[in-house]
């Protein structure tokens, strides 16, 4: 009989991103402009995982992210974890941080704030972190957790 | 205070306030002064609005300053679809400062990161009316003597009232003891509470009017609006829990007053107009004076 598992090889370097809720995997992949990058990337979603119970993982051969930049995904993926691969070795660990300002990422979810009726990037600072409320620089409306969307 | 924006009654510090209600102090004394002479003042009111925009007209006029914009957007490039970005890049190349009314909320705050000169926010939606917080302030100082320690007693809508939650955030600097009377469906949001909780300041909370009133040195009336109800019903047995009448000011102290923001529909009786304790219309006209205060110190003049 023949072995049909796909394996999925290891990368030489890179980053993987594990622990993505399976919801969010293609909001990490936007937030990060993935569709852009031309380098070899391996997406799994739904896979099992005890934690999550379904999870993403992405892996991104010769991708090294700046904090600002991988930090913006905790808003969608909170416990994401970053392992960073040198010569097939996993070399760094990271978690990811919700940053204290967001700009142009966010939809802010009052209908009669400025940014959702003129072209203008959204910009919010975090005033709370554990259960994430992000409030708008422009209307002063606060957005939370359950109605964060993604631009 | 030169060049600074006034968009959120946050923007001003402790210290800005007093300046700004000492010299309202200076301007109710001597009202006329020719210190504008020369200053042209643009007053774009996307919105219509009587008494906020012919308050700062009469201030600009007092000061001998020259005044251009507009009273409706209707009659505007805005109806053609220009931008707000590109109605304050043009006006900011004619004008000493803006003062702008937009319905949109955050709109003033666009304003003054595009302007080339100093945006005074006049409402922006339900957002933030700085200068009405102020006029406020002037209205309390002048009544009381003071701002520091008084018991502030806010009925009706304290969960949309723009003039309450800027008024709180204002009066959160100077010790006030605080009383929110309003239904169920209209109580002030959480975050203001969790604002005096966190500086450590009191705050009493409750439905009835009339309980308490004896404590109170300001008592500050909001509309209660029909369409803020999602229960009809609701709004049928609130309605005239939230009225203010003259028999229930007995008992007051000799110095209270009433303040509202005007325009009022039926939340204050017009009994009440004739009590000792009524301050509104006055309130209305102090605001001539912080609007020259807020006016010539933005442009550096005082």
């Amino acid at each position: 009989m023949k072995d049909k598992q796909l394996s999925v090889s290891a990368i030489k370097e890179g980053t993987v991103i594990d622990h993505i809720p399976a919801p969010a995997l293609f909001k990490v992949v936007s937030i990060l402009k993935l569709d852009t990058l031309d380098t070899m990337i391996t997406i799994g979603n739904s896979l099992g995982s005890n934690k999550l119970g379904k999870k993403g993982i992405i892996k991104l051969s010769k991708v090294f992210f700046k904090d600002d930049e991988i930090n913006k995904i905790a808003l969608v993926a909170p416990c994401a974890k970053l392992n960073i691969i040198r010569d097939y070795d996993v070399v760094e660990k990271k978690v990811v941080e919700i940053p204290d300002e967001i700009v142009g990422l966010v939809k802010c979810v009052n209908p009669k704030c400025i940014t959702n009726n003129e072209k203008v990037s959204t910009r919010f600072d975090v005033v709370s972190k554990s259960e994430v409320k992000l409030k708008c620089h422009y209307c002063e409306k606060i957005t939370d957790q359950d109605n964060i969307e993604i631009l | 205070m030169k060049n600074k924006n006034l968009v959120s009654i946050t923007d001003f510090t402790k210290e800005d306030y007093l300046r700004i209600l000492d010299l309202a102090a200076e301007f109710e004394e001597k009202p006329r002064q020719d210190i504008l002479n020369g200053y042209v003042i643009s007053t774009l009111f996307f919105e219509p609005s009587t008494r906020t925009r012919l308050s700062f007209e009469t201030a600009i006029n007092g000061l001998g300053g020259r005044v251009i914009g507009f009273s409706d957007s209707g009659a505007t490039s805005a109806s053609k679809g220009e931008t707000l970005h590109d109605t304050i890049k043009m006006v900011s190349n004619y004008a000493d400062l803006i003062v702008m009314r937009h319905p949109l909320e955050g709109s003033a705050r666009l304003a003054s990161e595009v302007s080339s000169v100093p945006i005074v926010n006049a409402g922006d939606g339900a957002n933030q009316h700085p200068t009405q917080t102020l006029l406020d302030m002037y209205s309390i100082l002048k009544t009381q003597g003071t701002l520091e320690n008084l018991k502030i007693f806010m009925v009706g809508d304290l969960k949309y009232g723009r003039t309450v939650h800027s008024l709180l955030q204002a009066m959160s600097l100077f010790n006030t003891t605080f009383y929110f009377i309003s239904p169920d469906e209209l109580k002030m949001p959480p975050t203001y509470k969790l604002h005096l909780e966190k500086i450590g300041l009191d705050f009493h909370e409750g439905k009835d009017l009339t309980e308490f009133l004896s404590k109170a040195d300001i008592i500050y009336m909001t509309r209660v609006q029909q369409e803020r109800f999602t229960d009809p019903i609701e709004y049928e047995m609130v309605k005239n829990a939230y009225i203010l009448r003259r028999e229930m000011l007995d008992g007051c102290k000799d110095t209270m007053k009433v303040l509202h923001p005007l325009p009022r529909v039926n939340e204050i009786h017009t009994d009440v107009d004739a009590s000792p304790h009524a301050y509104y219309f006055d309130q209305a006209r102090n605001g001539v004076y912080v609007r020259m205060a807020i006016l010539s110190s933005i442009l550096g003049i005082k």
